[in-house]
């Protein structure tokens, strides 16, 4: 299986990635053999395994619903471009 | 032709838990911009989730109300998508394993049947920060507390046929999560919240017609609203030909319209996949147990005791119990008076034409269950009359004491029983109306309004009216 131009813009667009047209042919290969390997693990027969959610044969641990968290406000915003009144600044978003 | 709709909602409430889903920040509401966002909330590199026991535990309650599977063994997805109030650049939330599976809630349609709406499913997830669009130099303020809030999605099937239904269905998970104590209820606050699919299809056609997804719509009023304007607009759209394009809409409640929310389009494209920094929730048939016996009266059940235990009417038993907030007044004024019909009546009457009149939830009474327990009980030892009492509800309401005794004592409102003072007064109007008298005698028994009239006027409302009346009908005999 192969991906076509227009389906590695797609991917770039939706992970917010910006890409040269130059390179699209190289990304487009090398996203390939990718499901290339994807396509040799599928010739493997798992009708007898259940599906893993994650490689850890493990369970979440829980914790206590506890208020632990105290207002740092003024560091983590010291860690932005741009703030006011206590808010994050961003570009203008328009819906 | 003749159309059908077909609606399914999503709503998603906030749990009341005190910290977040993943970390432990407050969720408090109303606090100062980012003072409950965390590095965790904020999505600063080299964070880990650590789930929030208390929320699992109320999903777990959700779906054991709704008589829903719980999944045992439930995972974490990653919901991928860009927005500056997601700083994670994902929504952690649940996909093909979610914790309640399939289950079910009836409504009671408009001519008194049942019918049963299928809950698909139920999952945890968090919520996002907020976007202020106040302009901040042509700029758009972040506001990140709400950002990792646990939320319960709570998905139907698309069993709903009118938007009645669908508010219907509204209401009733309203007052499920609150009779569990999951949620808070408060759609001002955006606690519960409410997207709308919506499709029209020729009627009896099995397949579906295209959908529109109404988001955000806040009240059970704009609900109903909005999904009757959007049926229109779709079926206006198919009669002239066109076709209904499936997209996001917002709805503008000044306008009485819907709009596409054309910037959502281009994202419908979530890339699912099992976060791997979550593990699986491993739910016990134990942890299930323990949360059953931690099963509140539900709705249906506290409707069915209101009238056994109360003999109330099936109307008043229904309003009364629509919200676990409103059947506890009740209860508690019931229980300290002994009057059951007399509560439900002042609840659903005064009290709550005074709750709309000023747009409060009943936890925002001025008057609580204690003030209208002490009017009550006045009214029901014959003290105060029902037109007086509403005059010391209303005194109540205005903060003018903390009892209706008080009330009643300042205001010298107290019935008058005493039949020597009642007879006084009778006297006294017999004998200033002497044409009245006369028309009464020769048959105009009309006229008898009049005196009880006059005789209610010269005790300022206090005299007894079955006593007035009683004596008066032997003093005009005379």
């Amino acid at each position: 299986m192969s991906l076509t131009v227009d389906e590695v813009k797609k991917i770039a667009f939706l992970a917010r990635l910006s890409i040269q047209e130059e390179n699209i042919e190289q990304y487009s290969q090398d996203l390939s053999s990718i499901f290339g390997l994807v396509e040799q693990m599928n010739a493997e027969n798992v009708d007898d395994i259940e599906p893993m959610a994650h490689p850890q044969d493990a369970m979440q641990r829980l914790r206590d619903d506890v208020v632990t968290e105290v207002d740092q406000r003024e560091k983590l915003l010291s860690n932005a471009p741009l703030t006011e009144d206590g808010l994050f600044l961003v570009p203008k978003v328009l819906d | 032709m003749e159309w059908e709709t077909v609606i399914g909602l999503e709503i998603h409430a906030q749990l009341s838990t005190k910290s977040k889903l993943f970390s432990g920040s407050s969720t408090e509401y109303g606090q100062q911009p980012n003072t409950q966002a965390n590095v965790v909330d904020l999505a600063m590199p080299g964070v880990l989730p650590v789930l929030n026991t208390e929320a699992v535990r109320m999903a777990t309650l959700f779906g054991l109300a709704i008589d829903a599977p719980i999944g045992r063994g439930n995972v974490f997805a990653r919901k991928n998508y860009f927005y500056p109030d997601l700083p994670q650049g994902y929504q952690i939330s649940q996909f093909d394993k979610p914790i309640v599976e399939l289950g079910h809630m009836d409504i009671l349609l408009e001519n008194g049947e049942t019918k049963r709406i299928g809950v698909t499913r139920a999952h945890l997830e968090q919520d996002a920060g907020k976007s202020l669009h106040k302009d901040y130099a042509g700029m758009t303020g972040i506001d990140l507390n709400r950002s990792g809030t646990p939320l319960l999605e709570i998905v139907s099937e698309p069993d709903m046929s009118s938007a009645k239904e669908a508010v219907a269905y509204m209401k009733k998970i309203h007052a499920l999560v609150q009779y569990l104590g999951i949620n808070d209820g408060n759609l001002q606050e955006g606690s519960f919240r409410c997207d709308a699919n919506v499709s029209v299809r020729p009627k009896g056609q099995k397949e579906l017609g295209t959908r529109a997804e109404l988001k955000n719509i806040n009240s059970f009023r704009f609900v109903e609203r909005a999904i009757n304007i959007e049926v229109e607009r779709q079926i206006d759209i198919i009669e002239d030909g066109g076709k209904v394009v499936q997209e996001t809409r917002l709805y503008d409640p000044d306008k009485n319209e819907t709009r596409s929310m054309r910037s959502k389009e281009e994202a419908n494209d979530y890339r699912y996949f099992p976060d791997p920094d979550l593990l699986p929730i491993e739910i016990t048939d134990e942890f299930i147990e323990t949360v059953r016996a931690t099963m509140p009266e539900l709705p249906q059940a506290k409707y069915q005791r209101f009238m056994a235990e109360y003999a109330l009417t099936d109307y008043d038993a229904g309003v009364l119990t629509t919200s676990r907030a409103v059947a506890d007044y009740f209860e508690e004024v019931a229980k300290s008076t002994n009057e059951a019909k007399l509560s439900a009546n002042w609840v659903i009457g005064e009290l709550s034409s005074h709750l709309n009149a000023d747009d409060l939830e009943i936890s925002q009474s001025p008057v609580s269950a204690e003030m209208l327990s002490s009017l009550v009980s006045r009214i029901a030892d014959k003290t105060i009359s029902g037109k007086i009492a509403k005059e010391v509800f209303q005194a109540l309401w205005a903060g003018e004491g903390k009892t209706a005794d008080e009330i009643i004592e300042s205001k010298g409102l107290k019935q008058i029983t005493d039949s020597g003072a009642i007879e006084g007064m009778i006297d006294e109007i017999v004998a200033s109306n002497p044409a009245q008298v006369e028309q009464y005698r020769s048959g105009k028994e009309k006229v008898f309004g009049f005196f009880v009239g006059q005789v209610m006027k010269a005790s300022q409302g206090k005299a007894n009216p079955a006593q007035v009346n009683e004596l008066l009908k032997d003093k005009l005999k005379e």
